[in-house]
């Protein structure tokens, strides 16, 4: 008798425990044996580092235009590598190398603040939709639609152009508008789905408040889908900037380090007089971009119920 | 069938509608004022009180509104301040060429897209597959602009194909409808078909990336989805060839999203549009808009932003219609 | 010579990075012309698995196959793809279970009758909508002609199942395997399809492999019964045997489970307890003994075999005596 309790209870505990498991802590198993999420964490983890690090890595002051006298534009001379100088200077005379680096750190910041602003406003517009519905829902989807109805390049270019005087600031602006449609319609098409989920319905039966319920119950669960967007979201604020840089509606400071910026320069200017100040920083701008979007898409694989077996 | 065309036509109305005023309202916003915006180097306060009262700024709101709205119905955008020509007929002059581009970049992305992604789904895990996947989260890792200057210096030359412009100076199609094909067709100016087609080759590749790589993508998504289905083993259970079963099965649903794809990626090419043509010198609208841009030149913004989104949601709303006519669970509602 | 004989029948599911899991272990038995055979279990108890197998319609990978299913002397598990592709459908028919997902959505119903009849008969397109309204007429589906252009989507449950059930005996093939053909169906149109089933194999003697968890459903159709469990069979026996005198310890709780009407007030439903989650594999005992009433200490220690038995087969070390069948058992 002894020996049939035990035996009932192993295979128990055993189910127990496998139902016990959260959907997060099965997704970062799974994505630990992805070799696209290792890869994709793998070059995140590095650029955020070297963001992070970047004014203690680059050898010498990305400012600093000391051999500027050497680079003569009008007979098509920018120095390449010499002792001290790895990869060169640049146009002003400064050390190409140490530019790239702290470039990391500018490039890091345009695309989290490009999308976080996107997420927030997005969330926001699609969070308030989803959770009164009704004519509010109307009105703000159409605005959204409208927002979607433009190709996302031109979107930005219409941003940017409002602005007499371009910045860092108006690129990232121009660029986060992009993203807040995409959010707010993810973050409204999770609500809707959830408003009739089971939980909810309980939820609201037992007498909890609609402002606890969305809190509590719906934006949790909304949360991985925003998660992944906002990665892959990411690679794109990058290189959307890049291509309004090309534009000319970038940053005209030129003391300014951000890959999309120099890619953009360099692309006009120099690739006949010296192409790795274009190449350099587009293969940085690829690594990156590909990093996140692998992230990202091993992420949505991860948190994909459907794979939960 | 005619009803759900209809409702969908009727649907776009409303979101064309809030366009324009956006776009009013965006010119609104410019620096300096539209009059100044619009009058650019030009502007002396004189010029700048007349335009004012042109457009009604003095005017409430509401009538400077339907001012713009008329003046957009008739196609009076302005002139340009680059070219000092009516901006309306820049646009039906470089129009074809930008439709040439895009077409030819969107059929390169459906014809190689399509059956890469399907091959994918098919051999799953195999060296195609991960292949076709590497390079399709490449493609999307890579700035156009890039791409396009990087085959301009290392492709031009050793395929013989010419990295600049839309056509040779001595070779140019008589001009009839400015599709230069076309044109050369209707002519028999052979050479200038050709001359014209080696003039797209590397520009409409380097714009077809993007939507390549996604058709690639949602394609083979699609189609692992769909090889999974129940009425795929029905399909097997009844012993068609694999043939009849590959296309009126699997690719008959799984395509279905690929439409909706091939919709939001005109989105793309149109973005595309301004950087790959900026790059290539080909003279298209999206050339205009970079011109444009750089020159502050906003009678042309204004005009190709409202174009711009127009095409979008038209196309958007012709894939809707054909998704309706593929799928017949959609009709019903 | 058996119409289908299935000899020691196993599939084995390998997945990356797990243990390899025997979903059916040696399965055998015969189906004669004409005759109906069940196959009775529980969910994961094999047999969907069976029939898949057979039909040769599982996933290119991730599964082994052995052993020998011989339909009319050839064994299908040898044949080549397109042999096989010639034979299904047209020597052998199968009904799946839910009939919303097993049509193609979107293409009409007539095309996917006249597909299987232009493939295997060669008939032409016109030849096979005449002979498509006909077959279904004869499945009770009324207005035919008009289904012809409509979609799935567009019928209702048991009009599906019966188009399914048109579609894969179309071409009057010997064998028809219906996998749980009416558990995605309500109760009233599950009786209906039944019938229609009955009268359909008598009438063209088409042999049928009834697969289903329900006994009722068996009750009702089949002549003879293989009850599964875990991947093996441990009961066969001709219908009335089956019901009259259940002698496996699973086969009798799963009839003294079914609730009756004309039970007294009071009386207790009788569950078998546990779950299939509580097997232990067959090579260990018995992968019945952890929830059998009846279990012996050698139940934990010998697997046992398959012998004969009052004319069935039977895999138990302690069967069910007749005088221990107290007030259950279907009458």
């Amino acid at each position: 008798m002894n020996t049939l309790l035990n035996k009932k209870k192993e295979p128990i505990d055993k189910l127990a425990a496998a139902s016990g498991r959260s959907l997060g802590g099965e997704a970062l198993r799974r994505m630990l044996r992805s070799p696209v999420a290792i890869t994709g964490g793998a070059i995140t983890g590095l650029f955020l580092l070297l963001a992070i690090f970047a004014p203690l890595l680059a050898p010498k002051d990305p400012l600093d235009r000391t051999l500027q006298d050497q680079v003569q534009l009008g007979r098509g001379i920018i120095p390449g590598s010499m002792p001290g100088y790895p990869l060169g200077v640049d146009d002003f005379g400064r050390d190409f190398l140490s530019r790239l680096i702290v470039g990391a750190q500018q490039t890091l910041l345009v695309g989290v603040l490009a999308t976080v602003i996107g997420v927030l406003i997005g969330v926001l517009i699609g969070g308030i939709a989803g959770a009164f519905g009704g004519w509010v829902d109307t009105v703000l989807m159409r605005l959204v639609d409208v927002m979607l109805s433009f190709p996302s390049l031109l979107l930005a270019i219409s941003i940017a152009a409002l602005f007499a005087n371009p910045s860092q600031w108006t690129v990232i602006l121009a660029v986060s508008m992009v993203g807040v449609p995409i959010f707010a319609r993810l973050l409204r098409g999770s609500m809707l789905v959830q408003r009739d989920a089971d939980h909810v319905l309980a939820a609201t039966s037992l007498g909890v408040k609609r402002g606890a319920i969305v809190f509590r119950h719906m934006l949790p669960n909304s949360l991985g889908p925003v998660i992944v967007q906002a990665t892959l979201t990411l690679a794109t604020s990058i290189l959307e900037a890049a291509a309004l840089s090309f534009l000319g509606l970038g940053d005209p400071d030129p003391s300014r380090a951000e890959w999309g910026l120099m890619l953009g320069k360099a692309s006009r200017q120099f690739l006949d007089i010296r192409p790795e100040l274009a190449y350099y920083p587009a293969i940085a701008i690829i690594i990156v971009a590909l990093g996140f979007t692998l992230l990202g898409e091993s992420l949505r694989e991860a948190l994909d119920p459907k794979n939960r077996r | 069938m005619f009803r759900f065309l209809v409702r969908r036509l009727l649907q776009a109305i409303p979101t064309l509608f809030i366009l324009s005023i956006l776009i009013f309202a965006w010119l609104r916003s410019l620096p300096g004022g539209p009059a100044a915006a619009l009058l650019g180097d030009k502007a002396t306060p004189e010029k700048i009180a007349n335009l004012n009262h042109v457009l009604g700024l003095d005017q409430p709101i509401i009538l400077q509104y339907f001012g713009f709205l008329g003046r957009a119905f008739t196609g009076d955008f302005g002139n340009s301040l680059v070219s000092t020509q009516p901006v309306m007929g820049e646009i039906i002059t470089f129009l074809p060429a930008t439709i040439e581009l895009g077409l030819s970049a969107m059929i390169i992305a459906i014809v190689v897209g399509i059956p890469a992604g399907y091959l994918s789904a098919r051999f799953r895990g195999g060296p195609v597959d991960n292949l076709v996947i590497v390079l399709s989260l490449i493609g999307v890792a890579v700035p156009v602009f890039f791409l396009g200057y990087m085959m301009q210096d290392l492709l031009a030359s050793p395929l013989g194909l010419p990295s600049q412009g839309r056509q040779a100076a001595g070779l140019d199609a008589t001009a009839i409808t400015n599709f230069a094909i076309l044109d050369g067709i209707m002519t028999g100016e052979w050479d200038a078909v050709w001359d014209a087609i080696k003039h797209l080759i590397l520009p409409a590749f380097a714009l077809a990336t993007i939507p390549l790589a996604v058709i690639t993508r949602i394609t083979r998504a699609s189609v692992l989805d769909v090889l999974n289905e129940d009425f795929v083993r029905t399909a097997n259970s009844k012993g068609l060839t694999q043939q009849v079963v590959r296309t009126r099965h699997v690719l008959r649903n799984g395509l279905l999203p690929v439409v909706t794809t091939i919709g939001l990626q005109t989105g793309a090419l149109l973005g595309g549009a301004v950087l790959t043509e900026r790059v290539f010198n080909f003279r298209g609208l999206g050339f205009l808009l970079a011109e444009g841009i750089e020159r502050r030149d906003y009678p042309r913004l204004q005009a190709l932003l409202l174009f711009g989104a127009v095409v979008y949601v038209l196309v958007n709303m012709l894939v809707d219609v054909s998704y309706g006519i593929i799928d017949p669970r959609v009709r019903v509602r | 010579m058996a119409l289908l004989e299935v000899r020691d029948l196993t599939v084995d599911f390998v997945r990356r990075g797990e243990r390899p899991f025997t979903a059916v272990d040696k399965v055998s038995f015969d189906v004669e012309p004409g005759q109906t055979v069940g196959l009775v279990g529980e969910s994961g108890c094999g047999k969907s698995v069976t029939s898949l197998a057979i039909m040769r319609l599982l996933a290119r990978r991730g599964n082994k196959v052995s052993g020998s299913v011989r339909f009319e002397g050839t064994d299908l598990l040898t044949l080549s793809d397109r042999d096989m592709r010639d034979r299904r459908g047209r020597d052998l028919g199968m009904v799946f279970q839910d009939p919303l997902s097993s049509l193609n959505p979107v293409i009409p119903i007539g095309l996917q009758i006249t597909e299987v009849l232009e493939r295997h008969r060669g008939m032409s397109r016109k030849a096979a909508s005449v002979e498509a309204t006909d077959l279904l007429d004869k499945v009770g589906i009324p207005d035919p002609a008009r289904r012809l252009s409509e979609y799935p989507h567009q019928l209702s449950g048991g009009m599906r199942q019966r188009a399914l059930i048109a579609i894969a005996l179309a071409c009057r093939p010997r064998l028809l395997i219906a996998d749980e053909p009416t558990t995605a169906l309500d109760v009233t149109i599950q009786a209906q399809i039944l019938a229609l089933l009955r009268e359909l194999v008598q009438d063209t003697g088409t042999a049928l492999i009834m697969i289903t968890h329900d006994l009722g459903v068996v009750a009702g159709l089949c002549d003879e019964v293989n009850v599964l469990y875990g991947g093996k069979i441990v009961e066969r026996a001709e219908r009335h045997q089956l019901f009259g005198e259940p002698r496996h310890p699973y086969t009798h709780g799963l009839l003294a489970s079914i609730p009756r009407l004309d039970a007294g007030r009071g009386e207790k439903l009788v569950p078998i307890r546990g779950s299939v989650a509580d097997n232990i594999p067959w090579d260990g005992g018995c992968a019945f003994a952890p929830r059998c009433p009846n279990a012996l200490p050698v139940c934990r220690e010998v697997s046992p075999q398959l012998v004969p038995d009052h004319g069935g087969l039977l895999r138990c070390h302690n069967p069910v005596r007749p005088a221990v069948v107290a007030g259950g058992g279907a009458r």
